[in-house]
């Protein structure tokens, strides 16, 4: 087995749930449970194709696949935060409108195909004998994963700003009394989740398949949610889920070419199974997951009188 | 109320060198059916300390959210400093040089020392530098705290130490404490008020809101007293006896209570032996050989600082926990019942009233009426093959609401829109009028004012009297003092031996709580 081409379509796998990940992250930290991620990608996913079949541009596509997941993130804002629904019931309509959304934009455009977006060749780093090719011969959304989880993961630990909407996200009461605005990081953050999650449907679109099926985010946004629960919030062991789901999806595939005798069924199981398994046990501390969980996600929010 | 008034001015002392720092005049506040404040005059001088008193429902807590920009008055003035003007938000009062420490602490669990300081903090200084003025102005006024510990591995005294360093950060003009000794030990206390005292004598003004009347005697200069959202008096309590303020804040005369001889009767209604319980919260604390008896018609009172093992031991005896252990740790009249279920041990006859008031005594959205089914069903008789017994269930609650003197709005409201103190007055009542033979109560009057609180420490006593044996867990030790026969001090999970209140001093028990055994 030749492992470079093995190793390159792992990143391909594990870019959109590190990507629609990433935006949850920050949005559970502030307190919002957004079940919606799967809906939010759909609407991005097909946003973002249609805008490169009309425009021919991939930028352009990238950027309207990423607003109309903050478009779909407002819907779910403006209920949740300023009607005051319910998080949960909401963020899975909110996946659901979503799938029927992007069926009845995509019909137009099943059966189109795309020239998948360039690769940033980075000067003389990707002329590297494979490790150019494995690090430095992507197209631009895979290396904007990394930035925006590392990004993340600076925003919250070490910025005022992170401190403040970790705040919001531990204890709504507290930050109010102290005066800041609930609701402004709140909508904030459920928006950059809608961002990012439409970053990861633009992927799946453009360079994972560059073709628009209906449903092609098959689950994903449910594993990015998961990924952010059993990585007890934190940006490295997102980043480790989302790449170590990537890799067993991919290497359970390249098992079951080789012919081994084991049911086929059980190995599209393994990368949930294991993922899930290995996270929860390297996660299993019951301190940190105290410091990390944000105690008041999914609450909602009434600002006292 | 006149007659209050023309006296307590006699009272009052005018110090002509202070000069006003905080002018309120006219301040009017009303929510739907409420007029929370009634047009409230307040002045508070430079460098006094000044204090808020008045019952549940007074109208403190939101005068001072007023004061500290979380509420807009409908009408009157706010002067700071001799110019008017009107506060929109807490940053801006802050930026005025007004701090304030809330009851309930507004602190973030998850976080460290130094991030919850800085989150409150307007200059937007980095961490590093924060940590640097957290030590200097905690050796300034001795409330030594490590910036980068956990805020859920603090003690409360601790955590109120990080909500007034925060405050102190700021340089405050105005530092505003909403009841800081509810959770305090004495000795706590006593460094509390040391640093205030200090704090005051380098000019900073303290609205102190509190309704122990002693704190206020040795610590105010000044006192306004409100009730039911007036001023009804302005006076100083050094001048004042703690029973003619607290007549004040409630407008009716006030009775001591008698705590009655008991016959040393044998009658072991509770027994526990050698208790030991893991608790189920990684920020719990672990019981371990917790051993004491109540007789027939005995009060034992469990003194302690908040997390010292309180909840775990309150779920141990109401079965909230089940104990899994080989052998009986618990007894009721003899019978163990370590493996009973609460409702099990309700139907022995005992009766619990738990310190959460929601959520474990009360339901905050069911009707008081639904409330008082949830633990008097079985021993009242409310169900009947299956079926509530919709009168009989309206007696009862009408018997509670009058007998226990509940201010409602009637049968149906909503239970999470009663006050603290009604709502006490309400799961108290519940579980009194069932006549238990054993009733265990986790703080009876935390947060209730003094009125209903004598009330309620009556209504104790009279259960006992009729051959109840009582518990009391609190942590206000005049309370445990004023009731209990027999006390104990809870201490990082161990019980002290019981001991006799004749012979218990406050100093005594104080050092217990603090985990000093001998001095």
């Amino acid at each position: 087995m030749d492992l470079l081409p093995v190793a390159l379509t792992i990143i391909t796998a594990s870019t959109p749930l590190l990507l629609a990940a990433t935006g949850e992250l920050v949005t559970e930290k502030a307190g919002v449970l957004n079940l919606g991620v799967e809906g939010m990608m759909l609407v991005g996913a097909i946003a973002a194709f249609a805008a490169a079949v009309s425009t021919g541009s991939g930028l352009i596509a990238i950027l309207v696949g990423a607003f109309s997941g903050v478009a779909v993130a407002a819907i779910f804002a403006v209920l949740t935060l300023t009607c005051l629904a319910n998080q949960v019931a909401t963020g899975l309509a909110l996946t659901i409108f979503g799938v029927g959304l992007s069926a009845l934009v995509g019909s137009n455009f099943v059966g189109i195909s795309l020239e998948p977006l360039p690769q940033l060749n980075i000067g003389v780093l990707s002329t590297i004998p494979i490790l150019g090719d494995l690090l430095f011969g992507h197209d631009v959304l895979v290396y904007l994963s990394f930035l925006m989880i590392l990004l993340v993961g600076y925003f919250l630990s070490k910025t005022r700003s992170g401190l403040i909407l970790r705040a919001v996200g531990e204890s709504h009461d507290s930050a109010h009394a102290l005066g800041y605005s609930v609701l402004t990081v709140r909508y904030l953050a459920v928006l950059f989740g809608g961002f990012m999650s439409g970053l990861a449907g633009s992927y799946l679109s453009l360079v994972y398949t560059p073709l628009w099926a209906e449903n092609m985010t098959a689950g994903r946004g449910w594993i990015a949610l998961a990924l952010v629960v059993f990585g007890t919030w934190r940006a490295g062991r997102i980043a480790f889920g989302a790449y170590l789901f990537g890799a067993i999806t991919i290497l359970q595939l390249h098992v079951q070419g080789w012919g081994i005798n084991i049911a086929s069924q059980f190995m599209t199981m393994l990368p949930y199974l294991a993922t899930v398994i290995v996270l929860v046990f390297i996660s299993s501390d019951k301190m940190k997951i105290r410091i990390n969980a944000p105690q008041s996600i999914g609450k909602v929010f009434y600002p006292p009188r | 109320m006149s007659q209050n008034k023309a006296k307590s001015k006699i009272g009052q002392l005018d110090e002509p060198e202070l000069a006003p720092l905080l002018k309120l005049s006219g301040i009017t506040k009303s929510f739907p059916g409420i007029l929370a404040n009634d047009a409230i005059d307040l002045t508070v001088k430079q460098g006094e300390i000044h204090a808020l008193l008045g019952e549940n429902g007074a109208g403190k807590s939101t005068l001072v959210k007023i004061i500290y920009g979380l509420l807009k008055p409908d009408a009157g003035t706010f002067e700071w400093e001799e110019g008017a003007l009107s506060l929109s938000n807490p940053a801006q009062a802050r930026s005025l040089g007004i701090g304030m420490v809330f009851q309930h602490f507004s602190l973030f669990e998850a976080l460290t020392v130094c991030e919850n300081i800085a989150i409150a903090d307007d200059q937007k200084l980095n961490l590093k530098t924060i940590a640097l003025r957290i030590k200097e102005v905690s050796d300034n006024y001795g409330l030594p705290i490590d910036p980068d510990r956990y805020v859920h591995s603090l003690s409360v005294g601790e955590k109120q130490r990080i909500e007034i360093l925060r405050c102190l950060l700021q340089k405050p003009k105005l530092l505003i404490l909403d009841e800081p000794t509810s959770v305090l030990t004495p000795q706590e206390t006593l460094n509390l008020f040391a640093t205030l005292k200090n704090l005051a004598s380098s000019g900073c003004a303290i609205l102190y809101i509190s309704h122990k009347l002693a704190e206020v005697k040795s610590l105010c200069g000044t006192a306004t007293i409100l009730r039911n959202g007036a001023v009804v008096a302005t006076c100083n309590p050094k001048l004042e006896t703690a029973k003619t303020m607290a007549e004040l804040m409630i407008g009716a005369k006030l009775h001591n209570i008698k705590r009655p001889k008991k016959s040393g009767s044998h009658d072991n209604r509770v027994q526990i032996n050698k208790l030991n319980l893991k608790s189920n919260d990684p920020f719990g604390m672990d019981l371990e050989n917790i051993s004491f008896d109540i007789q027939k018609g005995e009060v034992v009172g469990i003194a302690g600082v908040a997390g010292n093992g309180q909840t775990e031991l309150m779920a141990a005896l109401s079965g909230e926990v089940i104990q899994t252990g080989s052998h009986e740790t618990i007894f009721f009249d003899g019978v163990g019942v370590s493996t009973m279920r609460v409702a099990e041990r309700r139907a022995m006859g005992a009766g619990f009233v738990p310190e959460e008031r929601y959520g474990h005594a009360a339901i905050k959205e069911m009707s008081l009426k639904d409330n008082a089914l949830l633990t008097t069903s079985q021993k009242l008789n409310l169900v009947k093959k299956g079926f509530l017994q919709s009168n009989e269930i309206c007696d009862l609650t009408h018997k509670i609401i009058s007998d226990f003197d509940v201010r409602t709005t009637g049968l149906e409201m909503e239970t999470g829109n009663l006050s603290g103190g009604n709502l006490q007055k309400f799961i108290l009542g519940r579980e009194i009028l069932q006549n238990p033979r054993i009733l265990i109560v986790s703080q009876p009057t935390w947060g209730v004012d003094a009125g209903a609180a004598v009330f309620l420490r009556k209504s104790l006593l009279d259960l006992a009297a009729r051959g109840c044996a009582i518990l009391i867990i609190s942590q206000d030790l005049d309370e445990i003092f004023e009731i209990c026969d027999r006390i104990a001090v809870l201490y990082q999970g161990t019980l002290s031996p019981l001991i006799n209140t004749e012979s218990a001093s406050v100093d005594q028990i104080g050092l217990l709580m603090g985990g000093k055994t001998t001095e």
